[in-house]
Parts: structure tokens; sequence; C-alpha cells
């Protein structure tokens, strides 16, 4: 029998009020300019709906999150990188950190920088040294030209409320050439409003790493994060971004690359964890001969949702944007892509594709893909595709054949669905703990 | 001891069908002996070859399979293969993301962890070494263990895959189906080059081909033409030089009834 969903009730606003953004910034003393773009962004809020039946929604249900518990800004309440899992902290390569900034509870606990950076003028700290140390630089891109709070809801919530942050910034013609590592890692249940500016100037290039989880808990979180990937001409970023959040928390996420003239982004995005996760992915080609590769993996189970939302827009003429995403879903989990490439008009010979593969791993599971092209040129080589598979008995007999068992087959096959994705992750390290998460996933 | 392969009246068709494809076959493969199994086509060759392995799209109705008196029928897939037998495809299908040198460390891992639950598995320093004196045994280029099972690999790499597979779990009794078929000579002869490596006192053979040509190149000790689902005619090497010499077709003749009476 087919469920129908009752769409009767409207999704339910935290209880925010202007005070809490005033309060906000009056606790941090921050520049008058910030302030005055919080309440812009405040106002914004208050005069969007929550999102609900709007096209990039209405496959989307939250209703079921309890803002009593989830809206309350987490507290560090005395936190340290002691509680933070050993396996976050691991360096990406070898035995050296580039950077490592680990947050707990929205709290800066660690902050490392190799020597060699800071020679190369790397800046690599939290948002609020950076508003202190470095705030022309901070001033001009912080939500002016990746997200922005015009973007949605939470976009503008964000704005508005967001309380830590990543800064980083690798001046002109220089190469941070040891990965950056940053984790944020939740302890408590409540609100986090997580943010991350990365700006490479002109020939500038790094590597990063970012990550996300959070200590089980029974009550319910929200995480409305914003991450902002400016990558100016010449320049090349490598950028890997994992999420792994408990059941109870609710992601709500803006996340937007801005990839200027013969810049080269290569951006891979896993979701692994949380209850339910939307989040709009998106990359600008703004510069002639900008190419941007995105990648995605996610594999939800035991009634996690997944929507993930992508956006390729081709704002110059000459650019290359390159998506593909892999996901499996086993158990009741559901999950959602949709993917759309947009051009303005006159941008001629742009190549866009953009391509979702899933994998289907139970019957109560569910999976849609949704891509979509909306091209205002004609010299243009634009395509998509999505497709659904399961585990096909075929590959199995043929493993089973040479002596392997079933259960084993069956892992070896999903683990090579996902190895194209994971070897994108640049950290050998970080493959060989995804690929026990995931394998983690498919043992259940 | 040796071990001995019998297939005693073997009924099988496709599962859930009523027509039997394998309508009594009567074979007995020994370690250390070559067997070609020669036929027309639709004869039951592949049939009899997934079926020996357990392939889930056949389904048996009568008779038994003994490998060493043990019933191989009540046996999965893997458990076949620990026991012993080997089957080398004729059309080995791609596993993408799982390179062929995992999926084989993997492989002798599943006999090591059914002997000793406890095993830790073969160490990879160690597994190295197998597979590079096996590839290079074979011919075969070492990057090939990195390369993705099957994947892209052109119909002569996919055939000598299989014998490199056969090659590092040293089966007791291999079933070769139609390994010659979309080898040019030149494939043709690395693969039985391979085989007959391999083949000797501690392996026996089932070769299926529908061409007399691979027994130019593996010498079979005894030849079998299966036809309408049975083994119609048994003999020595000559018995496949006849074949060449007249084709099928005086099979076909002198055995038609066959057919008939069944239908």
């Amino acid at each position: 029998m087919a469920v129908v969903r009752r769409r009767s009730a409207l999704p339910q606003a935290p209880s925010y009020r202007l005070a809490d953004v005033q309060k906000l910034s009056d606790a941090h003393g921050e520049p008058a300019w910030l302030r005055a773009r919080r309440m812009e962004a405040w106002e914004i809020y208050q005069r969007t709906p929550m999102p609900y039946l709007e096209e990039e929604w209405r496959r989307t249900d939250y209703r079921h999150i309890r803002w009593a518990e989830a809206e309350r800004m987490i507290q560090p309440n005395g936190a340290t990188s002691a509680l933070v899992p050993a396996k976050n902290l691991e360096p990406l390569t070898g035995d050296e950190q580039g950077g490592l900034l680990v947050f707990v509870n929205g709290k800066l606990v660690r902050s490392e920088l190799a020597d060699s950076l800071v020679a190369q003028g790397v800046i690599f700290t939290d948002l609020r040294a950076a508003l202190r140390d470095h705030e022309a630089l901070v001033k001009e891109r912080l939500m002016t030209q990746a997200v922005q709070a015009g973007d949605g809801k939470f976009a503008a919530l964000h704005a508005a409320l967001w309380s830590y942050g990543v800064f980083v910034h690798v001046p002109r013609n220089s190469t941070a050439d040891l990965p950056l590592h940053v984790v944020c890692y939740n302890s408590a249940a409540g609100t986090a409003m997580g943010h991350v500016l990365v700006v490479l100037e002109d020939n500038a290039q790094a590597t990063m790493q970012v990550e996300y989880a959070s200590a089980d808990g029974s009550e319910h979180s929200a995480y409305i994060g914003a991450t902002e990937l400016i990558v100016g001409a010449g320049g090349n970023l490598r950028y890997v971004s994992l999420q792994d959040w408990n059941r109870e928390t609710f992601e709500f996420s803006h996340q937007r690359g801005v990839v200027g003239r013969d810049a080269q982004l290569d951006w891979v995005n896993g979701v692994m964890g949380s209850r339910l996760t939307k989040a709009f992915i998106e990359v600008d080609a703004v510069g002639a001969g900008a190419n941007a590769r995105v990648s995605g993996f996610f594999f939800a189970d035991r009634g996690q949702f997944f929507d993930l939302d992508t956006q390729q827009n081709h704002n110059a003429p000459l650019t290359n944007t390159d998506l593909l995403f892999k996901g499996a879903a086993r158990d009741n989990a559901r999950t959602l892509w949709q993917g759309m490439i947009k051009s303005l008009p006159q941008m001629q010979r742009i190549d866009g594709y953009q391509v979702c593969r899933n994998l289907l791993l139970s019957d109560e599971a569910r999976m849609d893909s949704i891509p979509g092209l909306e091209i205002e040129a004609d010299d243009v080589a634009c395509s998509h595709a999505a497709t659904f598979g399961t585990l096909e008995e075929e590959p199995i007999y043929y493993l089973m054949s040479r002596g392997i068992t079933r259960p084993q087959a069956q892992l070896m096959i999903i683990e090579g669905f996902f190895d194209e994705l994971l070897q994108r992750v640049p950290f050998e390290r970080v493959r060989q703990r995804l690929m026990d998460e995931i394998e983690a996933k498919i043992i259940g | 001891m040796t071990a001995t392969l019998e297939i005693r009246n073997l009924h099988a068709s496709v599962d859930g069908d009523e027509d039997m494809i394998l309508r009594g076959i009567d074979l007995t493969v020994k370690q250390g002996e070559i067997h070609a199994l020669m036929g027309p086509n639709a004869s039951g060759k592949s049939t009899l070859a997934n079926v020996l392995m357990g392939n889930p799209a056949y389904e048996v109705h009568e008779g038994e399979v003994l490998l060493d008196g043990e019933d191989v029928l009540e046996m999965e897939p893997d458990e076949r293969s620990r026991a012993g037998l080997f089957l080398a495809f004729q059309y080995p299908v791609a596993i993408p993301g799982v390179t062929l040198g995992n999926f084989l460390r993997h492989a002798i891992n599943a006999r090591l962890k059914a002997k000793d639950p406890d095993s830790k598995g073969i160490p990879i320093p160690k597994f190295a070494r197998l597979m590079r004196g096996k590839m290079t045994q074979l011919h075969i280029d070492h990057s090939f263990a990195g390369r993705y099972l099957n994947e892209g690999f052109s119909g002569g790499e996919k055939k000598r895959a299989e014998v490199l597979q056969m090659a590092v779990l040293e089966p007791r009794i291999a079933v070769l189906d139609e390994t010659d078929s979309g080898l040019d000579i030149d494939a043709l002869r690395i693969v039985a080059d391979g085989v007959n490596a391999l083949t000797g006192p501690n392996m026996g053979a089932l070769v299926i081909t529908h061409y007399q040509r691979m027994l130019n190149y593996i010498k079979p000790d005894f030849v079998h033409v299966l036809y309408g689902g049975r083994i119609v005619e048994s003999g020595g090497p000559e018995l496949a030089l006849e074949l060449e010499d007249k084709g099928y077709e005086w099979i076909r003749e002198k055995h038609e009834a066959l057919l008939k009476v069944e239908v």
C-alpha cells in the first residue's frame, strides 16, 4: 500500500529572535560592518518562510525535527580535543600536518600551522581570530561572493547567527604544500553554525580536508553551516569534506565554490552521518578556462535521509564542470540527488557533465535522482545521467566461484562501486578509513 | 590421494525451466587427466560447466556430482572452489573497483579462513611474491594485478586472467569453458601454454571446446562428444581429429533419435 504523506502541518521554525543576533555580535565585540550584515541577514531570514513546498524542498520533509532541543546553541562547556576520536585527529599524510584546527562544540581547542606554511604567508586560523588580525580580507570575502544570505532560509539564518568558523587564505603565487586539516566535532546536542571560508588568491594552491562528526546522543541537533571556496585565477584547490554527524543531527548547509579564470577546484564531498541532510552544493565557474570537478559519495542506512542538491553554474565561456556522485542506500533509508547545470546566455564552448550512480541495497530503501539542464547558449557540450542498480547475482557468483563467501563477495562489490570515488580523496590513510566506514555500514 | 570428480546421470535445466539441457551426463575426471569435451552449439557444454560450479541460474533435477565422494551439488559455489574445483569462465564478468590482485588475495584468504577461522590471511609480501611468480610464469605483465577485474580487458586478457586465477588458486580439478573462444592464434598459444604448465599430476582438467584447434596445443588423454545433453561418443585424441575431419554432422545423423525420443 502506498503511503500518502499528509502535508497539512507547515514546518515549525526555531524560536531565534533579533536579540539573539545582537547578543552574539556584542559578546564578540564584532566590527560594525559585520553586525550590519548580520542584521541584514536577519531581515532576509524574517521575511523568508520556512522552506517546504518549493521545488528544491518538496521531497524533503524535515518537520520531525524537535527545535526545542535542536535550536539551543551548543556550549563549549570546557571542551578539549581529548573528546575527539583519535581517527579524526590522525595526520592526513605521513606524520606531519600542514595545519590542524580542531573545534569542539564550536570552540577552537587546537590550532597548529607548519612553519613552512607560515613562511609562505598562509593564513589558517579560526574566523574569530581572522576578524581581529585580517579584518579587511575577511570583510571582502565573507558571504559576499560565494554563499550569500539570500540563498535561502537557512543561508540567511546562518549569516545572521554563525558562531564559529575557519578562515584560510593563501596569498598570490603561494603554494600550501602540506595539507590543511580541520575537525569540527560536537560532544553535546544543540545547534552548531560553523563557517568555512577558503580564499586562494591568483595562482595559489592548497589541499584541505574538513571533517564533521559528533558523539552519539539522544537529543536532536542541527548543523546550519556554510562553506565558501574561492579560487582565484590560475589557482588550484583540492578540498575534501567528510560528514559523519550522529543520527540525531539535521544538517542544513549551503556550500559553494567560486572558480576563477584558468583555476581548478577538485572537490570531494562525503556524506555518511546525520539523520537528515539537506545540502546545497554549488560551483560557479566565473572565469574563462575555469575547471571544477565535484565528486560526492554517500551511504544512507537505518532511516537516514540525504538530499544533495547540486548546481554547476557556467557564468563564463570556456568553462568545464564535471560532477560525479555515487551513493548507496540500505534498510529504509532514502536519498535524493537533484542536479542542475546552468549557463548564462552567450557562455559559449562550455562543457558540463553530471551523473549520479545509485546502488540500492534493500527493497525498503528509496533513491531518487533528478538531473537537469538550463542552458542558454548553443555552442555547448552538456550532458547528464542517473543510473540505478542493485547487487546482481552474476558478479556475486563469479567471486564465490573463487572461494569467496557470499557476504564477502557482496562487500567487495559494494566497496568496488565506491572505489572510483574514494580514489579521488588524495589521502591514502583517509581512503582506508572511509572504506572501513563503508564496510561497517554494509555489515550493519 | 588422487582427486576424482564423478558426474553421474546429471539432468539440469535453466532455473525454473522444464526443458532439460543436460539429460543424463556420466563422466569421471581424475587428477592428472586431461579430458576434452566437444560438441556442437547448444549441446549443453556451458550448462555443464556452470552446473558443476553451482551457478544459481541453473537447476539440477536428477543425478549427482561427487568430488572425492563428497556431494558437490550440496555445496555453495565458494565451498566447491575451496574443495578444489575451478571454472575458467567463457564470459568472465567485470567487477569495477576490485583489482585482480586484491580479488585473488581475498580468494586465498577465504581458503585460509575456512581452514582456520583465526587465520590472519596471507601476508601481503608473500602474496605479492606469489603473484609475481605466477604472472612471470604465464608471461603476464605485472601491472595486470592492479587493474580492475576484467574491466576493459580484451578477450585475450580476460582468458589470461582466468588462467592466472587458476594458477594462483591451484585447483585439483579445473573446468575450462571454451577458453579458446575469441582468441587469435597467438593468444590461444599463450593460454594453452599456461594450461599445459598447470596440468600434470596435481590437476585434472575438463577442457570444453567447440573447435579442435585448441587440442593442437592442449593434448587430451580422453575426448568426449556432447550432443543433445548426453555424452554420445568417448575416445582418445583420435576422436577430436575425426571431428575436425568430418564436422559434427555425422554425430547429428547418428544420434538424432536421441533428441526426438525425449521431445
